[in-house]
This record gives structure tokens, sequence and C-alpha cells, in this order.
């Protein structure tokens, strides 16, 4: 431990910690734009300015404290050095604010308001040109070249997506290679949009199909929310936590005007009934170790774009919001029909990859009768994800007062969901609930909840591992959450260093909860408190077993006779290596 | 009133000498991997600076290509711009009046002709090419890309051997750098914009004789992957790539023909220059690996080289430039002309020759003609007389090598082509015939030298020392199968030798005579290249870490010079001729290091450099 001077306070830190740390945890917070805590430290922005005696102002996310050291974070020189270089920054930037869908989250914005900027004299950089069809849009005359996108795409998503080139003014984010965005490799995780500090990175807004579609009386609108939605959503519209709950969100989902409003955790329960009957084959079988879960699209982009060998080990269970969207699509048609309307099936989501997978002309199911080659053709099974930031926009703009609505239940048929997948939504807990249903469908019996507990998995460490016996058999799985720990585990197991039966990978580090498609919070990673909310309300649930789920045995019952059946593999299953990229 | 006033009319002309000097300085730490576009656009901005504005094509074009290369560089610009630019300079360049302007458009066109990748990549790709991008110029100069600034400062923390452990993760021979090593690292310093490039030769010496390399445990081998790797030759490069592939857990066995270790370092580098006792020191520490073993006197010929690629997962082939080239001259079969590699690979065994009483010329100005001529002092010559067909700063030969030999008294007989050896009755030498050369128009960088009108001269010699090359021995490998263009071994950009599939070839017999960190850069990438084909992506620990950086201090200093024992004294034996850098210079020195790893473009593409 070193002790410094801190605005005339004694402050210790470890050795080697950055002031900007140091101060931060004495609580004294200097503003910052380009720093990103161990992973972006470049000084780029001089906007975290310190004076430290004997040296002048220095950037305090570039310099380590020392011992003895003087530093004054809040002295004139040190705000008006600071004003400067947010004006630079600010006369450089398409300060488009009252349309820009980054209004409340910006770091720039807010640090600009906090400055008292003044008017750039400049005109505004002119915007770049990008694709508008892909899930992951670029405003380059947003960018203020922090390089937070290039640090986070390589450092910790091992897509290495965002490059910079040119020199002085000059200098400028690039996709890699000059590559178009559709061909670089994106695994689509978004975790660039959730740490751009303002609106350069944004998701591909589909709110207004969404509106379309509500206001069309032919449609009939039905929405899903993914497990870790009920974690984040509240965030955008001003609830806390614990006022928004899953209950409230049903409700305000109704009050946008959807006419079904149904639980993606009800697919999620599904999913284990097939990918978990899937892996009791798979341990019988002799296929190659292990067995991959699938239920993220991330994760599939980025096997088949960096691993492609390891494609044909996922499982080849859809995604659950891609399961509910074919039962949707195949058990509510005559309904729809009936009433004189087309469906229009719409999932909220964590993600940004959804916005790709819901497009993969492979998914879609065909409609009975009809033949199964024209799949390519068929209408997608959901019609439109939009990121929980989008749903807050929505919310919003429509008026919803979401703290005064009454908490209810999501619709049925397909409303009901157990604990095992409310778990869904953070690493570990698709392992999770298969484990508990597995050793179910091996052995006749729950097993304990502790026997599956995967609580400790994390991406602070590449990934977490147990051995478990389940009947006969022993198991050994391995959880992974972001993708440079996902690569690293892929790299042992190609060179033999480690073994697995069954894998889970999360794309985004800690699962969906930390989603590329969450809200934004500069420089807060939301990640473990909100996998807490998913454990409490695993813990609160009557049903904790995805296969004691009543209208699960309802679904088989009526439509899909047992899982892994014929129709259960038309419409809940799919063969990754074919998806289009 | 006077006519003529001794005041300059210019007030500030007085001045412009240190603007002009500081300018000069920031040219020369011009940062690696920078955006040509840029470096052309500078120096016609300084041009443009200089123009007097009489001459229309100067003073009206100037700026028109000032701004179009702008353009070029803000990726712009289009074809058309290219050719207006094109234009500009084609008029500047025809119709100048004065170097000024004409010079300028000359740098304009040769940097469009130097760089046509550069400049197509700014207009249709929008970016730079591939492989422009500025890093931490001392690593990225150091073939092995060592982090120096990691080393300099454990160095000024007080860890010379945490700065050691540095050093060698890149580089196992941190004493052999230390004493003899050509130190590309310094040219770009970054320091230089400031005073001088920060003396990083000196530093390490200051590390290496502070804690000797061998008192410094390497780090424990990775466990065994039961690899078995061979390496012909115990050169730098050789035991670089068998140090790193031991502690990787490879099995490796080094093949050495002579009966010591250090290849050219012991055989090519006088002891006066790099102590034995020196080179034990950093040959101690990579023989302690428990999984490396060293054969030596076990030379390997092509049935060789077939039997190890049989036997062996993978061969890296290190042999070096070992052969003297010699010069077809008259005479130069007589006794007394022999090859510099003669002379030094005899006292690499501590066979020193006996020149008492005779007159020594030396043919050549490169690093090995001045090993030859110092060594010729020491072993007692009447005279010493470099010859040489260009200038004296036209050597190849590091300046401060000249300057060390001048002082010991051996003569530099500049411009002066070596015509014929005269031969005694008895078939020895006795003279050095040279015609007399005149240095001429620069050709691809350098003047070159033209038979001058003057007669012959003639140097006494009773001893003359070839030192214009080595050659590579390929002969018996390319029997076996390795390819080579003109005995120099053919390898693709990882060294892999085509026609095998596990064999690797790398340093002087890959690339001719070179230098040490070279070979030890080269050594450094087969390892890896290697641990890659065996099915592994090994990542070494060197024990050390990089210590946070202390801002810069901006105060101008002058650079600390490693001091050597007086020539009089020295130039009477094989001792080490200098003298240890003292802690309390060691660390002004390492003050002077501006971290660019920390500070600058290298707190961004640092990183990449320090993985390997």
């Amino acid at each position: 431990m070193v002790t410094i001077s801190l605005d005339g306070r004694e402050v210790q830190a470890a050795e080697g910690t950055k002031l900007v740390d140091a101060a931060a945890a004495a609580g004294v917070s200097i503003p910052t734009l380009c720093y990103l805590k161990g992973l972006n430290f470049i000084g780029s922005c001089r906007v975290c300015l310190v004076e430290v005696e004997g040296e002048g102002l220095v950037a305090s996310c570039n310099t380590a404290v020392r011992e003895g050291m003087v530093v004054r974070t809040a002295t004139p020189a040190v705000a008006a050095a600071r004003r400067a270089n947010l004006q630079a920054i600010t006369d450089d930037h398409r300060a488009v604010c009252a349309t820009c869908v980054r209004q409340d989250t910006c770091a720039l914005r807010s640090l600009s308001s906090a400055f008292n900027l003044e008017d750039s004299t400049q005109p505004l950089p002119e915007k770049g040109t990008w694709d508008e069809d892909f899930p992951l849009q670029r405003d380059s005359s947003k960018c203020i070249k922090c390089m937070r996108c290039v640090a986070i795409c390589r450092d910790v998503q091992h897509c290495g997506v965002w490059d910079f080139t040119g020199m002085g003014p000059s200098m400028k984010v690039t996709v890699r290679d000059g590559l178009p965005i559709s061909q670089a490799g994106c695994a689509l995780c978004g975790q660039c949009i959730t740490h751009c500090p303002t609106g350069a990175l944004t998701a591909r807004d589909d709110v207004s199909l969404i509106m379309e579609a509500i206001l069309d009386p032919e449609v009939m609108t039905v929405v899903q929310v993914a497990p870790a939605v009920r974690t984040a959503w509240g965030e955008g519209v001003g609830l806390s936590h614990d006022e928004a709950t899953p209950g409230r969100l049903a409700s305000a989902l109704h009050a946008l005007g959807f006419d079904k409003v149904f639980d993606t955790d009800f697919a999620a329960d599904l999913t284990i009934m097939e990918e978990g009957s899937e892996f009791v084959e798979f341990m019988a079988s002799d296929k190659p170790r292990p067995m991959f879960t699938s239920c993220c699209p991330g994760w599939v982009r980025f096997a088949k774009l960096h691993y492609p060998g390891v494609v044909h080990q996922l499982s080849s269970a859809k995604s659950p919001h891609q399961m509910l969207g074919a039962v949707v699509k195949n058990t509510l048609a005559d309904e729809a029909q009936a009433a004189g309307k087309r469906l229009f099936c719409v999932s909220i989501m964590p993600c940004v990859a959804k916005k790709y997978e819901c497009d993969v002309p492979e998914l879609a199911t065909v409609p009975a009768g009809e033949d199964p080659q024209l799949a390519a053709e068929a209408a997608p099974d959901v019609d439109a994800v939009l990121t929980v930031r989008e749903l807050d926009r929505l919310l919003r703009t429509v008026g919803v007062q979401c703290a005064t609505l009454p908490e209810v239940d999501f619709d049925n048929p397909l409303g009901t969901s157990t604990g095992a997948a409310t778990i869904f939504g953070r690493t570990g807990g698709v392992m999770e609930a298969a484990l508990r249903s597995a050793a179910y469908l091996i052995t006749g019996e729950n097993p304990d909840f502790s026997t599956c507990d995967t609580t400790d998995a994390t991406p602070e460490v590449p990934w977490v591992s147990k051995t478990l016996a389940i009947g006969d058999a022993t198991v050994r799985i391995a959880i992974a959450s972001g993708l440079e720990n996902t690569a690293q585990l892929l790299d042992a197991l190609e060179r033999g260093e480690a073994e697995f039966d069954f894998v889970e990978i999360m794309a985004c580090p800690g699962g969906c909860v930390g989603g590329g498609g969450q809200p934004i919070h500069f420089n807060r990673e939301m990640g473990a408190q909100r996998a807490g909310i998913l454990n409490r309300l695993d813990n609160a649930a009557p049903l904790r077993y995805s296969h004691e789920n009543p209208d699960i045995h309802q679904l088989y019952e009526t439509w899909l006779e047992q899982p892994l059946s014929h129709t259960a593999h038309e419409w809940l299953h799919t063969h990754q290596e074919d998806w289009q990229i | 009133m006077g006519r003529i006033s001794v005041k300059p009319a210019a007030k500030a002309d007085g001045r412009i000498g240190e603007f002009a000097a500081a300018l000069s300085r920031r040219a020369e730490a011009m940062p690696p991997g920078i955006c040509p576009v840029g470096v052309v656009l500078g120096q016609l901005q300084v041009s443009l600076a200089q123009t007097c504005g009489k001459c229309t094509p100067c003073a009206q074009g100037m700026p028109k290509m000032a701004k179009i290369l702008q353009d070029v560089a803000q990726f712009k610009a289009d074809e058309a711009a290219l050719r207006e630019l094109r234009a500009a300079a084609d008029l500047l360049r025809e119709t100048g009046d004065c170097a000024v302007g004409w010079q300028a458009a000359d740098m304009v066109l040769a940097g469009l002709e130097a760089f046509p990748e550069e400049f197509a990549s700014h207009l249709e790709a929008g970016q730079c090419a591939a492989g422009t991008r500025q890093t931490v110029p001392c690593t990225t100069l150091c073939p092995a890309h060592v982090n120096v600034p990691a080393y300099i400062a454990l160095a000024a923390e007080g860890d010379c051997a945490g700065a050691v452990k540095m050093i060698r993760k890149d580089n196992p021979f941190p004493t052999a750098c230390a004493m003899i090593c050509e130190h590309p690292c310094e040219e770009r310093c970054r320091r230089t914009m400031v005073d001088a490039p920060v003396n990083i030769r000196g530093l390490k010496k200051y590390i290496v004789d502070t804690v000797p390399a061998n008192t410094v445990p390497v780090p424990r081998p990775l466990p065994a992957t039961g690899k078995r790797v061979a390496v012909v030759g115990a050169g730098p490069s050789g035991l670089t790539c068998a140090y790193f592939l031991g502690l990787m857990g490879h099995e490796v066995t080094v093949f050495e023909q002579r009966q010591q270790l250090g290849g050219m370092m012991r055989y090519g580098i006088p002891a006066y220059r790099f102590p034995r006792q020196r080179l034990d020191e950093d040959l101690q520490a990579i023989c302690s690996l428990p999984n490396l073993e060293v054969r030596a006197n076990s030379p390997i010929d092509g049935d060789g080289l077939k039997r190890l690629a049989g036997e062996y997962d993978a061969v890296y082939v290190a042999i070096g430039a070992q052969g003297g080239k010699m010069l077809t001259l008259p005479g130069s079969d007589a006794a007394g002309v022999m090859s510099a590699v003669d002379l030094l690979e005899a006292i690499g065994d501590g066979n020193y020759p006996d020149f008492t009483g005779k007159n020594v010329v030396v043919i050549g100005g490169g690093n090995v003609a001045m090993d030859c001529a110092r060594t010729s002092v020491r072993a007692g010559a009447q005279s010493v007389t470099v010859t040489y067909r260009r200038r004296l700063e036209d050597m190849t030969a590091l300046p401060a090598e000249v300057e060390a030999a001048i002082a010991e008294g051996v003569e530099m007989m500049c411009l002066q082509a070596p015509e014929c050896i005269e031969v005694d009755a008895a078939g020895a030498a006795c003279a050095l015939l040279c015609q007399p050369q005149r240095i001429g128009a620069v050709k691809r960088g350098r003047p070159v030298p033209e038979a001058a009108d003057k007669p012959l001269l003639r140097i006494p010699a009773d001893i003359v020392l070839v030192a214009v090359g080595q050659a590579i021995e390929s002969a018996p490998f390319e029997e076996a199968g390795l390819e080579a263009d003109r005995t120099y071994f053919c390898a693709d950009e990882f060294l892999q030798a085509p026609g095998f599939s596990n064999v690797y070839v790398g340093g002087d017999c890959q690339w001719g005579p070179r230098t040490v960190i070279m070979a030890i850069g080269a050594g450094k990438a087969a390892a890896a290249n290697i641990d890659e084909a065996l099915g592994f992506c090994h990542q070494l620990d060197c024990g050390a870490q990089v210590p946070p950086a202390r801002s810069n201090n901006r105060t101008p200093y002058g650079r600390v010079q490693v001091a050597e024992r007086p020539a009089r004294e020295r130039r009477g034996d094989f001792e080490c001729v200098e003298i240890p850098v003292s802690h309390e210079e060691a660390m002004q020195e390492c003050g002077r290091c501006l971290r660019c790893d920390v500070y600058g473009i290298g707190a961004l593409t640092g990183k990449e450099q320090g993985a390997w």
C-alpha cells in the first residue's frame, strides 16, 4: 500500500492503482470518457486530468499512485483544462442530442452539461455511411475516438472487429481491415454499444416496426420477454429494481397495446425439455465431447465465424424465443385467422444478436401441410426483436405510467414458467436448469438444487467447471461467458488441456443480464446485480424444475407428443451449420 | 555612419539555428510505423516555410500540393486530386528556380513513387495501408522486440534482477547485447526530440554489470510436452530458439560443431569488446535449463540434417555465416594474407596471433574490419592500417568502433581500393597496392567511389587481413535438400524451410551476416513458430512486472556515454575496453526515458507488442 495526499486528505491505495481508481475508492469522482477500468487507459480524452505536485497536470487514468504523491482533483486550473479538452471533443462531435437515442445515457452529454460548454463554432461533422440493415449501427460523426469499443471487442470479446487508422485529425475508428461490418467477424454481442460513451454505436432501431404493427387493426401482436429483461427494464423508465417486477412488465406490455403477452421463460422450460433430452441421448452416444448450449445467438455467430469446427457440437435446440415464436405461429394461427388477423410476433430481448437471429431464414417453421423445402421463403417465426432499451423508449413514447401499473400474470397457455427458466438470463443458468431436469430424466428423481448450483459462474475467470454424478454417469460440465473466455476454453478443448461433456456459453460477460441490449449505465457493470434478481426469483418460484411446468406437459400432450419427436424437431430444432451469416 | 554594419540584418537568425537543430532532431526521431503520407506532407510543410515567395511554381504550387496532401492524409482525396498533385510537383521540378522549390518537388514525387500502396489505400480504402501503425519506437526497432521501457524502469527502481528477467522475456542474451549490440532500439528514440537518444545499450550494460545474468535464475520450464526439437548451431540464434523452446517445456538438443558455444559472439567478436567470462554468464543461464542439452564438437552434415528431421519433431538450422570471403586480388594467395574470419575464429579458442614488428593492413570498413585492426594492435603489430574504398563517414562500422580504433593508433586510409598484393621472393606478402578513389555521385543512398586520376599507393604490409564479408557454408545442407538462393537458405516469413515440414532456418544463414540481435530475433521467432506448429501456444511468464510510469522529465540533458579505458593502456591487452556506467550516471540516464509504452500511441498499441 502507498499513501498519497488527495485534495488534502491522506488516502491509501495498493501499489499500481491508477489515480482515478484510488480517488474513486476515496469517494472522489473524477470525470472520464475514454477510461475503461482494466481495459482502456490510453489517456486520450484528457478529461480526467488532475494536478500532481511537481509534475503538473496528468491524466489520472494513466498515472499510478506513488508514495507521497500530492494530488489535487478540484482546482480551477484542473477544471479549466478539463473543460477546454471537453470543448475540443464536443466541437468534433455531431451533437444532435435532441434526436440521439443516447441522450439520457451519453457520458459526453452529461459532462458537457456539467462543464457548461459552449456551442461549437465549427460546422458539425458529417455522418458517415453504414449498412443500415445490420443490427449494429455506427455513426462515425458521434465517435470521440475513445477506443473503448476497440478494447472491449478485442480483449473481452475476442472478435477484434474495431480498429483505428490514420493520423492526427484524420485518426478514426474503423472496421478492421476496412471490411464491411457484415463481413468483419462481428458476433453482434453489442458490448461495444453498451460501452460506447456516446451515441456512435447503437443497435438498429426497430421501434417504428412495432408501432406500425400495434396500430394495424389487421394484426394480432404477440410479445414475449426474455428472462433477463425483467431484471433491467425498469432502469430506463425510472423504476427501482423492486418496483420493476415481471408482473408490472406484463402490465406495461399490455398498456402498449400488445394483444398477447407471453413469457420467454415458458420457452426456456421447453428448451430444457428438448436440450435436456438431447443431452441424455448425447451422453449415451459416442459423439465428440462436449455438447454446447445453443441459446445464445451471439455465441452461435461467434462459433460460426471464429470456430467453425465446433458448430456441429452445438445442441440443435433453437433459442427459447425462437421456440416460442414457432409455438405461437403454429398454435395461435387458427385463433388469429378466426379473428381475421395475421400474427406479428415480437421478442423483447437483452440482446443485439437476436435481431440477426430472428431474420435467419433457416429458423422459420413451415405451416403444416406446406413443403418444408420452402422454409427459406416462409415468414419468420419472430417478426421483430426489440432491445430492452427500445422497449423503454417505446414505454416513454407511449407515456405508460409504469410505476402505477398493477401486477398481472403473463398470458396463458404460454405463460407459466419455472425458476429454472428464469435463471437462463445469467451465466450458468442454462446449465443449471438443464442439470436439474437431466438428472430427473436419467434417475427419475429430482436432484438437490445444490448439486446443480452454478451461481459461482463468473466472467472474471475464463471458465468454471464441475464434475457431478447423475445416476451412474459422471458428467463434466463447464460454463463460460464473454467471448475471450470462450475462446480460451475452446482453445483448451482443442489442445486437449480440458475435457467436458456439456458446456454452456453466453457471449456477453455474465450472460444476458449483462447483454448488449440492456440499459446502459456509463462505467457501471450491472450483470452481477441483475443476476441476483434472477436468483431471488428462482428461489421464490413455486416451481423450480422445468419438467414440472404443467403448461409444458400440456403443450406436449396437445401438439408435440414428447421431447425430440418429429414435430418437436420441426418446430424447435435447427442446424446451426446451415444458418446464413 | 559606417558603410557596413557588423550586426546581422535578420536579428532572429542567431536563434534560428537552435530551432533548425530541434527540427532535425524531431525528423531523426521519426516514429516507426508512421504514415508515409504524413511524412511527405511534413516534408513539404517544412519546404513551404522555407519558400521565399519569389517564383510562381513554388509560391503557388507548394500550398496547393500541401492542401492536396492534407486531403490525402485525411482520406478525402481522389485520383484526380493526386494527378493535380503530380502536375504541380512536375511543374515545380521542371521550372523551379532554386533548390528550395525543385528539391521539395523532387521529394513529393519520390514519396509518390516510394509509397504507392499507402497513397492507394488512402484514396481507395479510406484508411492507411496494412501495417502502417505507430508503436513504441525502441521495442519495435529491436529485432527481438525487447520491452525496453520496462527494463529501464525496473533498473530505475533499483531492480536490476527484474530488468534482466524483463530482457530475457524476449532475449536470453542480456549480457551479449549489453556489450556489443548495435542498438537499433536507439535509432528513433523519442527522447531525441528533447535532447538525444537514451543510451539504452549503456543502461543494459549497467544492469548486467550490477547483477550478472548468471546470478538471476531463469524461469522454470513449463510442464514437459513430450516434443523433441533439434537445433543446429549454438550461436545467438540457435541458443535463443533452444532457450525459449526449453522454457515452453519441449526437450531441446543443440548440436555445435565447435568445441565451445556462442558462435560468432565467441568466434567473431574479440574479447576486449566482449570478454569471454561475460559471454559465459549468458551461456550458463541458458544452459541451466534442465531440458536443454548441448552437444559441442558435433558437426551436422547433410545426412545428419535428414536424420534429425526424421528423429525430432522439429529442427532449427542456425549455422550462421562462418566462412571468410576473400578478394581475388593478384597475390592474395601469399603467406600473410588471411580472412578476418580465420583470425577471429582462432582467437575465439584463445589462439592469439603474434604480429610483433609486423605491418598489418586490413581491407574493409565494417565492424569486422575494426575488430581485425584492433586485434592486430593488441597482437603487437608495428603499424596497423585500414584501407577502405569509400570515405570514413561511409564506413558501415559503428562510428564509436572507428573512433576507438583510431584512438588505439590504427591508421584509416580511405578512398583506397585494393589493386594487388605485392609478394616477396619467399612468397610472403610485403605490401598492398591500392588504386586511390574519388567519391562520386550518390546511388541507392550512398555515394559511389570511382577510380581517381592518381597513381597507385603502396602500403607496406606483412599481414593482409581481408574483412569484406562472411560466407554461408550451405553446400552440405543444400545437398540434403535444404533450398538456398546463392548460399542463403530459403524460408518463408515464419522461417519454415520449403521442402521440409518440420525444418526451420534463420539468422545469418538465412539473411546473410547481420547482427547478434537480429539473430536473436530470428531465434525467438523460430521458437514461437515451432511451438505453434507442434500444436501449442505457450505464453511465458518472465517473472517481472512492468513498473508504472513516472511523468516525463522534460528537462533537456546530455546523453551519458559509456566510457572506455585510456587507449594507450587498453591497446596492450585483450581486457574489456569499456568501463562500467556508474549508478549515478545510470539513474540520470534512466530518468530520460519517456516511457513511450505508457505515454502517446504506445498506450494504445504497446499492449500488442508485449505478447508473443
